[in-house]
């Protein structure tokens, strides 16, 4: 069979033939193991993935509820004005964001926020870690679709750099707690604290899955 | 016993820690230029200085300045010349005059943060300070002149 102008044969293509060789050995000394036969290989409980995106998925609808109530999202707003109140209406008096999210000069959240709720209706809530995010990471909820929202949140460079850990610990942070109990006149979010935990746990524990929309 | 530190003076007030520290100034110790406005931090006639920071007295108890330094408008300056004061006299900002001892607390934070501030950095600092009779206007001039005397002093 004449071969067509101008084609070499596999064995004119010496790249080729060395490249072959090279992939052949690899395949072959992982078929057949590079450890010893006697060699156990353990397998922990914390190396077993735990993901399993539909319990993560439905544990995060929870979530979003609560990230969507007043409680949390007043202190999440899109712009650098915080909002308040029952109808997430802009903030009295303007207070702005500033650099590091507690207020700026003769505004600063901590001037009327005390380190504890102030008795009486539309008194100040109060807590000792009173601020917006800082400018630098917004960390914005308001507007925020459940998929973006999750998205943010799983994302270390949009979450104030908090990793797996770091977020579990988040859920019993005073301040976050301090959302269902924020003072006489204000609706607590819409899922009782300890359903929250566990469901935030369940959400990022079993893969931190953002919702398709 | 709550002590606090009023002015650069020492005092031993023997009263509920939970009283606002508006309360204390003005019916214990009777330093009564700070002003009873709304009682709810929503006005700013009760601004004081609590570490340099223009807190709200009426909301703010008098445990949270034990051992602190608190400022009234009778210590801001020692001879009532603060370039503020001083602003405010040749500028007559004062109409009833009621607010503006927490108007001047709380540009003083201003000043002392932000040596030459704009119109916008005026608003945002002095947004929270309610004034009924609306020297709004006066107000800003006066901390634009205010910040000009203390350049000028500082040099």
């Amino acid at each position: 069979m004449e071969k067509a102008p101008g084609k070499k044969s596999f064995i004119q293509h010496p790249k080729l033939i060395i490249t072959t060789i090279v992939v052949a050995t690899v395949i072959g000394l992982s078929a057949s193991g590079l450890n010893s036969e006697n060699e156990t290989i353990v397998v922990k409980h914390d190396n077993i993935s735990q993901a399993d995106s539909i319990a993560s998925v439905t544990a995060f609808e929870k979530v979003y509820k609560v990230l969507m109530s007043p409680r949390c999202m007043n202190c999440h707003p899109a712009g650098d004005i915080p909002l308040q109140g029952d109808d997430s209406h802009l903030h009295a008096m303007s207070p702005v964001r500033g650099h590091d999210g507690k207020g700026l000069y003769s505004m600063k959240c901590s001037n009327c926020h005390q380190p504890t709720n102030s008795p009486g209706l539309n008194t100040p809530p109060g807590n000792p870690k009173w601020a917006l995010p800082p400018a630098d990471m917004k960390m914005v909820f308001e507007g925020k679709s459940a998929r973006e929202l999750a998205l943010q949140i799983m994302d270390y460079n949009k979450n104030g750099h908090k990793t797996r850990a770091q977020l579990i610990e988040h859920a019993r942070d005073t301040l976050v707690k301090a959302g269902w109990n924020m003072g006489e006149g204000r609706k607590p979010p819409p899922v009782p604290y300890n359903e929250f935990v566990a469901a935030w746990d369940e959400w990022i524990n079993k893969g931190g899955i953002a919702p398709a929309k | 016993m709550i002590k606090l530190n009023i002015n650069k003076k020492s005092y031993e007030l023997d009263i509920d820690p939970n009283t606002p520290l508006l309360w204390a100034l003005r019916d214990v110790i009777g330093l009564v230029g700070t002003k009873y406005g709304c009682g709810v931090a929503q006005c700013g006639a009760c601004v004081v200085h609590l570490n340099g920071e223009a807190v709200r007295s009426c909301v703010t108890k008098v445990s949270r300045a034990a051992g602190q330094q608190v400022v009234t408008i009778e210590g801001l300056s020692p001879n009532n010349d603060h370039p503020l004061q001083k602003a405010w006299l040749e500028l007559d900002v004062s109409q009833c005059g009621y607010c503006q001892a927490g108007q001047i607390m709380s540009a003083a934070v201003l000043l002392k943060e932000n040596k030459n501030p704009t119109d916008k950095d005026i608003d945002m600092a002095m947004e929270g300070n309610i004034c009924r009779c609306g020297t709004y206007m006066r107000i800003h001039k006066a901390i634009h002149l205010a910040a000009k005397m203390q350049s000028k002093d500082s040099k």
